[in-house]
């Protein structure tokens, strides 16, 4: 049942409890105890809205830095990556694997905004040994919704 | 001038939904619920394979039979799904649809006066088919006391000595009815003792919700009397691709191989190298799509529950068929008055054979939040015919 759940809600979190009870052919109570002990274990982190900016009047940049770091004895990349998500601006960071060490996405209120939280803030860090800011210019597809089209029902609209 | 056309092609009515189709494709507003193939996109990875085999410069005839390398995935399909074997080599035609799997072996099958059971409510081209191919169609009316199931007595009444071919159409369409195991069984006694065929028509059978769908070729002694029609249209959403599959003894594919040759040549080239991929790395969006339309039949059926609709549970395809005997009105007349007074189109249950009055069939071909909005006038409507009937 968790799945299933998991499966729904990652898709639209504003489905209820009853509705959920309903599609997946299981009793409300059951329904609500295990949302309830998802979010008790931060399997649930959280029920957000995904937004295209691009289509309101508030302006927003965002951008994926690439971040090579020297990782520190005894605490490899956590410390770090700490001093580096503290930031409300700071959107994601991970860890990865590859070219360079820790991807942070940004989200800023223009270009300046951002270049000035590179340079001031993540290039003066001790531990950095570079970083690569990429702006992003457009959203084709985000959380796995296409932002770009919409598709219509081509179907015929009665067919045996 | 001279009659230019066959009395037999004329003599065939056209399709009942023809006239609804006509009415909705003319209200720009109507919402439908009248659609009976899937609402998913065709999955990239296929789509990517059919574009990729154009690039290679795939664009010309297969075998007669379809392609090697497709009937091997089919016959593996077969067995993995439903545990029966076929030899890819003489067992497995590849054909235009399913719909051209059940012309030609009707075609294959029947002579002159052979009587071809057809149990109704069922999808409309079987009836049309039989009389083309020279049959008699007899049919078997399924009653909703046996929630649309054929039963081994219903069978065995409608067997003369002029019976050739059943056609099994299950999962079912337009009622959402399946045959369990233990129903195939007791009609199976039935086809083996009065030595008839079946031709069973599975397009729906990846959408099963109750358990498994189990095919009646996989029980003992039937593989030998049962071509078993199958296809890529419900199972992949695939339906404009044009691809289905006939399976069976070696001397009626045979036989169909040679009508389908004359007649077709072989089923498109693009969809072939595109249903193998299908078959090959398809599974988990097959079982993803048909969760998603689990969840929709579980939320129409209570929708119906609450606005007390009675329906019996449906476990296949992607049709509910509520029973609307209550209101005093055909099927017909239901579907033409929710149409005009609320804009949202259903099927009547007669287009799919008289034993369909008094139901409708309702598609779940569409996402959630499109059925919530066309139940919403669904369940309105069905509230101002209680008010009515109250008051007189």
């Amino acid at each position: 049942m968790r799945e299933k759940i998991l499966g729904i809600i990652e898709k639209n979190s504003r489905v209820d409890v009853k509705e959920l009870a309903v599609i997946l052919g299981v009793e409300e109570i059951d329904v609500v105890n295990e949302m309830a002990a998802m979010e008790a274990e931060g399997v649930i982190c959280g029920y957000h809205t995904l937004i295209d900016w691009e289509k309101t009047s508030i302006e927003k940049v965002s951008a994926l830095i690439e971040v090579r770091v020297t990782p520190q004895r005894g605490q490899g990349f956590d410390s770090i990556a700490e001093r580096i998500y503290k930031y409300p601006e700071v959107n994601s960071v991970y860890l990865i694997s590859g070219g360079f060490d820790l991807l942070v996405t940004l989200e800023g209120k223009s270009l300046k905004e951002i270049s000035q939280f590179v340079s001031d803030k993540l290039s003066t860090q001790e531990s950095i040994l570079s970083t690569a800011t990429h702006f992003i210019l457009k959203k084709y597809k985000d959380h796995g919704t296409i932002l770009t089209k919409k598709y219509d029902d081509e179907r015929m609209k009665i067919t045996p | 001038m001279r009659n230019p056309l066959a009395d037999k092609v004329v003599e065939i009515k056209p399709s009942g939904i023809r006239k609804f189709f006509d009415i909705v494709s003319e209200m720009k507003d109507a919402i439908s619920l009248g659609v009976g193939e899937p609402d998913f996109d065709t999955p990239w990875h296929i789509r990517d394979e059919g574009i990729y085999s154009l690039e290679k410069g795939r664009t010309f005839y297969t075998s007669n039979a379809g392609l090697k390398e497709l009937k091997v995935e089919i016959s593996r399909y077969l067995h993995r799904r439903v545990q029966v074997d076929y030899d890819a080599d003489h067992e497995v035609l590849v054909t235009v649809g399913g719909s051209e799997a059940i012309d030609i072996g009707l075609r294959a099958m029947l002579n002159p006066g052979d009587e071809v059971l057809i149990p109704q409510p069922s999808y409309v081209s079987y009836e049309p088919c039989a009389v083309l191919a020279g049959g008699v169609p007899v049919i078997i009316d399924l009653k909703a006391e046996n929630e649309f199931r054929l039963t081994a007595k219903e069978l065995e009444e409608a067997i003369t000595d002029k019976t050739k071919v059943l056609i099994l159409p299950f999962p079912n369409n337009p009622t959402g009815a399946i045959m369990e195991r233990k129903d195939l069984e007791e009609i199976a006694k039935v086809i083996i003792e009065k030595d008839i065929f079946v031709m069973s028509d599975e397009i729906y059978s990846e959408l099963s919700y109750n358990g498994d769908h189990v095919s009646i070729a996989s029980l003992p002694g039937m593989k030998e009397r049962t071509i078993l029609i199958n296809g890529f249209s419900k199972a992949y959403a695939m339906t404009g691709w044009r691809l289905g599959y006939a399976c069976g003894p070696r001397e009626i594919i045979e036989q169909m191989v040679k009508i389908h040759q004359f007649a077709i040549m072989c089923a498109p080239t693009t969809s072939q190298y595109a249903a193998v991929e299908a078959l090959k790395n398809g599974d988990e969006d097959v079982a993803q799509m048909r969760e998603a339309y689990n969840q929709r039949r579980r939320y129409l059926l209570h929708a119906f529950q609450e606005m007390g609709l009675p329906c019996f549970e449906p476990y296949g395809a992607f049709y509910v068929f509520p029973c609307i005997k209550e209101f005093g009105m055909t099927s017909d007349e239901f579907a033409t008055r929710f149409l005009e007074e609320k804009k949202v189109a259903v099927v009547p249950g007669t287009a799919f054979g008289e034993s369909g009055e008094g139901f409708v069939r309702i598609s779940y071909a569409y996402s959630l939040e499109n059925l919530k909005i066309a139940i919403g006038r669904l369940a309105e409507f069905v509230q101002e015919l209680k008010d009515k009937k109250k008051e007189n």
